[in-house]
C-alpha cells in the first residue's frame, strides 16, 4: 500500500474507481491539505474541499483525460470549493482565497487542465500542527497518518487495534482542539522549538515502533507503518535536516535494514543475535550509517543519534561475537545519562555481559529486578545470560517469567524454543 | 487572541515562603506586563471562602464549598493575550505556582 506514493502516475482506465484516485494522491496528501490548511485554517474544512476535489476529479478526468499535473488541478479545485464555502460563511479568509485563485487563474472558467503550479510546501507547518504536545500523543499520531501520510480512518484504525468510529473522533476531537485552542499553523522557533521538535520526533518514533507489534488481527502489516514512519523522517529531514532529525532517520533506516532477517518462513521472530546477516539489506545500512556519521560530527548527542549509532555498530559488525561491544558499552553510557530509565540501564549490562565482564553485568542485571519486574525483556535478557553463565535452573525460571509476560504470539514461540534448548 | 491561565495548586504547597513567592509573581507581573501580555489578572481567596450557587427547577442552591474538590484548587488567574498557544504556553509556563502546582491555558471563546 505506501509503495504507491512512489508511483507517479496510473491509467486512466483504472479512475472509475475512487479507491485507485486515492492511491494516486496518496504521494501529494500531505502536501494537498498542508497547503489548503494554511487558508483554511480547520483541517476538516482543509481536507473536505481536498475531498470534494477528488469527487469532481473522478466526474471528470474519465471524460476529458488526466490533466498535466493532477495535483494541481485538484489543488485549484479544492480551493474553489474553499472559496464557496468562505463566501457562504462569510469567513474572514474569503478574499484570500480569492486573490489567490486569481494569481494562479486569472480566468475563472473551469479549464484548468494544463495547470503547472508549483504546489506550496507547507508540510512542516502541518506536521509541527498534528504532533503539537497539546494533543494527546495518541492523537499526534493518528492525525499525522491522516493528513500527512494520507491514511484513511479505517486502516488507521485497524493498526491501532480501534474501531473506525473510536479513531473518527478521535481525529475529530484533535481537529477542533488546533481550530479552537489557539494552535498556531506555523514551524515553532527559538525556545520552543526543541521541545515541539522533540514531540514530532517521538510521534515519529512510536509509529515504527508500533511496527514491531505484530498484534492477531491486525491488517495494516507492519511493513506499512514502517515505510510510513520511514516516509515522514525522510520528509522531515529533507526540510529540517538537523542532528537529532538525522538521528532518528538513521535509527529507522537501521532497524528497518534487518527486516527480512528477522523472521523466517519457519520462524516468525528471529532476535538480532541469531540473525542471518546476509540478509540485511545494505543499502539501508550505508544510508543509515552515512546519516549518523554527519548527526555525530554535529556534536549533538542525543537520544535518537545515540541509538543511531549502536544501531550502526550492530549493523557493521561481521558478527555477534565480533561486535564492538566495548563501544556499544559507552555509547549506552553516554544516553543513559540523558536518559536515565532501567531499560537503558539492562541494555547497557547486556552489551557489558558481551563485551566479557559476564559476572559482573549480571549482578547488576539481579540489582535491576525490582524496577524491571513486568518487563517481559528484562527475564528473556536475563534467562540468556543464565544459559551462558551455565546456571540451566535460572535460565529456565526466567524464560518461563518472559513467556508469561509476552503478548505476542511470535515471541512467545521463539522464547519456548529457547526454553526446550536448554 | 485572549488566553485564560487558570493557576491551580494545592494550597499550602508552596516550596518557598510566602514572601518570596510574592516577589516571584512581582517579578513575573512585571516581566509579562512590560511585553504587553497581561490585560488581567487576580489571586484568589482561598477555597475555604469558596460558594458555589446553582438554579435547577427554579430553585436556587447555595452550597458551601467549591464546584469540585479536586486535589489543586483554582488559586488565581491571568488574562493573556498572545499570538498563539505557543506563545500562551511560554508566558504560562514563567507563572511562579507552574512549578509546583499546574496552569491551565485556555483560549477565550470568540463569538465574533
Amino acid at each position: 500500500m505506501a509503495l504507491l506514493r512512489f508511483v507517479p502516475c496510473i491509467t486512466l482506465a483504472k479512475l472509475n474507481n475512487g479507491h485507485d484516485l486515492t492511491q494516486l494522491i496518496r504521494a501529494e496528501y500531505g502536501l494537498l491539505v498542508g497547503s489548503l490548511m494554511s487558508m483554511a485554517g480547520d483541517l476538516s474544512l482543509a481536507e473536505d474541499a481536498l475531498q470534494e476535489a477528488l469527487a469532481q476529479a473522478l466526474e471528470q478526468w474519465p471524460s476529458r483525460g488526466q490533466p498535466k499535473n493532477p495535483a494541481a488541478w485538484i489543488l485549484t479545485v479544492a480551493r474553489r470549493r474553499l472559496l464557496d464555502q468562505f463566501r457562504k460563511t462569510k469567513h474572514r479568509n474569503a478574499d484570500l482565497v480569492q486573490q489567490t485563485l486569481l494569481n494562479t487563474h486569472p480566468t475563472q472558467h473551469d479549464d484548468v487542465y494544463d495547470n503547472g503550479e508549483c504546489i506550496p510546501d507547507h508540510r512542516l507547518e502541518l506536521i509541527f500542527t498534528c504532533c503539537h504536545p497539546s494533543l494527546a500523543p495518541e492523537a499526534q499520531i493518528a492525525l499525522t497518518l491522516k493528513v500527512v501520510c494520507g491514511l484513511s480512518i479505517g486502516q488507521i484504525a485497524r493498526a491501532y487495534l480501534t474501531s473506525e468510529a473510536a479513531m473518527s473522533k478521535r481525529i475529530g476531537r484533535a481537529k477542533f482542539k488546533i481550530k479552537h485552542a489557539g494552535i498556531g499553523y506555523k514551524v515553532p522557533h527559538g525556545a520552543a522549538m526543541e521541545q515541539r521538535l522533540s514531540s514530532v520526533l517521538a510521534v515519529i518514533y512510536l509509529i515504527y515502533n508500533e511496527s514491531y507489534n505484530a498484534y492477531e488481527g491486525q491488517t495494516l502489516t507492519q511493513e506499512d507503518l514502517a515505510l510510513e514512519a520511514i516516509y515522514l523522517a525522510k520528509l522531515m529531514h529533507g526540510m529540517l535536516p538537523q542532528s537529532s532529525v538525522a538521528g532518528l532517520l538513521a535509527l529507522l533506516l537501521l532497524h528497518d535494514s534487518r527486516r527480512s532477517a528477522r523472521s523466517s518462513k519457519t520462524q516468525t521472530y528471529i532476535p538480532l543475535k541469531l540473525q542471518d546477516r546476509s540478509l540485511w539489506d545494505q543499502n539501508k545500512i550505508a544510508e543509515g550509517t552515512k546519516l549518523v556519521k554527519s548527526a555525530l560530527v554535529s556534536g549533538q548527542f542525543g537520544p535518537y543519534q545515540l541509538q543511531a549509532a549502536i544501531s550502526a555498530l550492530h549493523s557493521n559488525a561481521q558478527s555477534w561475537k565480533s561486535t564492538d561491544w566495548l563501544q556499544i558499552v559507552g555509547l549506552y553510557d553516554v544516553l543513559y545519562d540523558i536518559e536515565p530509565s532501567p531499560i537503558i540501564l539492562l541494555n547497557h549490562c547486556v552489551a557489558l555481559f558481551y563485551a566479557g565482564s559476564l559476572d559482573q553485568s549480571y549482578q547488576k542485571v539481579i540489582e535491576l529486578e525490582p524496577q524491571l519486574r513486568d518487563y517481559q525483556p528484562y527475564h528473556a535478557a536475563k534467562a540468556e545470560m543464565e544459559a551462558e553463565l551455565g546456571d540451566l535452573t535460572a535460565a529456565k525460571e526466567s524464560y518461563i517469567l518472559a513467556i508469561g509476560l509476552s503478548k505476542n504470539d511470535a515471541e512467545k514461540q521463539f522464547l519456548a524454543r529457547q526454553l526446550r534448548g536448554l | 487572541m485572549q488566553f485564560l491561565a487558570l493557576i491551580y495548586s494545592s494550597e499550602g504547597s508552596e516550596d518557598v515562603p510566602m514572601s518570596e513567592l510574592m516577589g516571584q509573581y512581582m517579578d513575573f507581573g512585571e516581566r509579562a506586563g512590560a511585553a504587553g501580555v497581561v490585560e488581567g489578572g487576580n489571586a484568589l481567596q482561598p477555597i475555604a471562602t469558596a460558594t458555589s450557587v446553582q438554579i435547577r427547577q427554579g430553585k436556587q442552591t447555595i452550597l458551601d464549598g467549591p464546584f469540585a474538590e479536586t486535589k489543586e484548587q483554582l488559586g488565581g488567574y491571568y488574562l493573556l493575550q498572545c499570538k498563539d498557544l505557543d506563545e500562551a504556553i511560554m508566558w504560562a509556563a514563567q507563572i511562579p505556582t507552574a512549578r509546583y502546582g499546574t496552569v491551565e491555558v485556555r483560549p477565550v471563546h470568540n463569538f465574533g
